[in-house]
């Protein structure tokens, strides 16, 4: 009842009220003054505002619209100043000089030139690429594998189940050092010196723990996938005489190849984007030498364009990695829809 | 031979968990050794686990790892995160679903589309863009908590709101439309009627991004730096290992005490953090 008759001078009011508190805001930030609660009395404004056209007394249809855009907008607004408009300011960065803070001449496409001259960059292009490819493999292999193990009516799934997926959860950084430690300190004493002194010995290391922490994750996947297999048809297999290795290969294989599909991208994409376990582990070391030039040896994509522009400052060059990184990926994502598309239709 | 076959395999499964389980009962055994112990011995046993609480203790005082406040700090970041992120994109994804207009679909295609970047190509320009918002507002984007969860609703949005959206077709349209009709407002029926049926979704995706949530590195360690005031558990660690020069029993604690929170919520919610994590990768 209050609504319906204090609710449009209230509401109206609240809206001119916020609106004048975000502009006198916005004109003393333009003013270069520093007031301590500007931010703050912009913040309240905004919400005045959404608040006053909340309670705005308008005709059905139109408060719906209202609804609508002020449901909308915390996400959009986030998703907007977080991921679009700094995308978007990327790809135009790649194109000039820019050092992180502010840009002076455009160069064109000669960072996209320049980062294939550096060693470092192709070093780290074809390690990174052996590393997903032989991650994606490893981890398919032995997810599977334990999805086999974890299928097979034993007592003692869910504990082992469980076990193997609690690596997942801890975060890459965490990890990271805890194997660093295992690596240096424990496996030491059977095999000295430290596998992660060798550039070969440590792209191996980095293997072991990102299969360790990640195949868990995958094989829970894999038992879905098993799961929905009708017993019926492996019965029936079964007293028609096919082996265990018959039935793995005719009727289990087949029948699960689409979580085969999302479980190579799944790894492929998260193999290709490997950082955290990596600077947590090796930091790129050991170094190598190649054509008389020094190259970390296991400095992975993702850590080469953290490195650039955080420890090197060469931000546009970094950000042209960037660019070049996500087109990768994209192409991947695309390969992935693609192929699923292709099976759904077969199905 | 079926029953062999059967212990085999039980036999088999239980090696396989005790040798993926081995680096976490490590770093429990060398939690508890003094710095010496841990360079002659390991693996072994340690002499003595009262040592255990001398070396958390020390950790948690340390300067650079300050264990209480890294903790309240991912907690608080992850929690607000996380209910901001369930309410805000179920509120977008039911309005992108049931309205069919032009710009409906565009925002929706923009959301699905930028799933496929990575942070990387972001991360930059993201920093350089909230530092000039924050020098020119006034409003703190770059080592606060604020900033932090508004950069993890703009990054945490698609896949929750590709995920939601999927869920809020299969609500039938009659259902709304017997609310209006009993005179329920717009949003009315949103909060009272959808909300509650979105349950089962909210819960895998508290799931998926708090894991991501508190396990991420990259975002605070940018946001926040390594040597600020405010730091995220991961950020901590780092900063912490960065401190010493490979004083593995406290860097060991320290590992230890980071893990602690999430194997106890592990422990707790096992199925749910199980289904929830394998529902969002394929989808």
């Amino acid at each position: 009842m209050i609504k319906a008759r204090w609710g449009k001078p209230f509401s109206v009011i609240l809206i001119i009220l916020s609106a004048l508190c975000i502009i006198t805001t916005l004109v003393i930030d333009a003013a270069g003054m520093t007031l301590s609660y500007r931010g703050h009395a912009l913040i309240a404004g905004i919400v005045g505002l959404a608040a006053g056209f909340y309670f705005l007394p308008v005709s059905e249809a139109r408060h719906i619209k209202i609804i609508n855009v002020l449901f909308l907008i915390p996400m959009v607004g986030t998703f907007a100043v977080t991921v679009i408009i700094p995308f978007l300011m990327g790809i135009f960065y790649s194109t000039t000089d820019w050092d992180g803070i502010k840009f002076e001449n455009f160069v064109g496409f000669e960072n996209y030139i320049n980062m294939f001259k550096e060693p470092d960059y192709l070093y780290s292009f074809g390690i990174t690429f052996l590393f997903t490819v032989v991650n994606m493999a490893l981890v398919n292999f032995f997810a599977f594998a334990l999805a086999l193990l974890c299928t097979s009516n034993s007592k003692v799934t869910g504990f082992c189940r469980a076990a193997f997926f609690i690596p997942n959860l801890i975060g890459g950084i965490v990890l990271g050092y805890v194997w660093q430690f295992i690596f240096n300190k424990v496996f030491i004493l059977a095999a000295p010196p430290s596998m992660l002194t060798n550039a070969n010995l440590a792209l191996v290391a980095i293997l072991i723990v990102s299969t360790w922490q990640y195949s868990g994750y995958i094989m829970m996947i894999y038992i879905t996938g098993l799961q929905t297999i009708p017993k019926d048809v492996i019965e029936a297999s079964g007293i028609d005489g096919a082996s265990w290795w018959r039935q793995l290969f005719k009727i289990k294989i087949p029948m699960i190849a689409n979580t085969f599909t999302v479980c190579t991208f799944l790894t492929l994409v998260n193999s290709f984007k490997q950082f955290d376990l990596n600077i947590a582990l090796t930091n790129g070391a050991p170094q190598r030498v190649i054509d008389g030039r020094a190259v970390y040896a296991t400095e992975f994509l993702a850590l080469n364009i953290y490195k650039t522009a955080i420890t090197k400052h060469d931000y546009a060059i970094a950000q042209t990695k960037a660019i070049l990184f996500f087109v990768i990926l994209a192409v991947i994502s695309i390969t992935q829809v693609v192929i699923s598309k292709r099976n759904e239709v077969e199905i | 031979m079926k029953k062999l076959n059967r212990t085999v395999i039980t036999m088999v499964s239980l090696l396989i968990a005790i040798i993926v389980l081995l680096p976490f009962v490590l770093v429990v055994l060398n939690s508890a050794k003094s710095s010496a112990e841990i360079v002659t011995s390991p693996v072994a046993f340690p002499s003595d686990f009262s040592q255990l609480f001398t070396n958390f203790s020390s950790v948690i005082k340390n300067q650079n790892f300050n264990y209480w406040t890294s903790f309240l700090t991912s907690f608080l970041v992850t929690s607000i995160s996380l209910v901001l992120l369930i309410i805000f994109s179920s509120m977008a994804a039911w309005v992108l679903c049931r309205n069919k207009t032009k710009w409906s679909s565009i925002i929706f295609l923009g959301f699905i589309a930028a799933m496929t970047i990575p942070f990387q190509v972001v991360m930059l320009p993201m920093l350089s863009s909230y530092r000039a918002i924050q020098d020119f507002t006034g409003i703190k984007f770059l080592q606060s908590i604020g900033g932090l969860v508004f950069a993890y609703l703009g990054f945490g949005g698609s896949m929750s709101i590709f995920v939601l959206h999927g869920f809020v077709k299969g609500i039938p349209l009659e259902l709304e439309e017997a609310a209006a009709i009993d005179g329920c407002s717009k949003e009315g029926t949103f909060f009272r009627i959808i909300f509650p049926l979105l349950r089962p979704v909210h819960v895998t995706l508290l799931i998926l991004n708090g894991i991501w949530i508190w396990n991420d590195y990259l975002l605070p360690s940018l946001m926040l730096g390594l040597s600020g005031n405010i730091k995220t558990l991961p950020v901590a660690v780092t900063s912490f290992v960065g401190s010493f020069v490979k004083q593995w029993d406290l860097i060991l604690s320290a590992a230890f005490l980071a893990m602690i929170p999430i194997i106890i919520l592990f422990i707790f919610a096992q199925k749910q953090i199980i289904k929830g994590m394998v529902e969002g990768a394929i989808k």
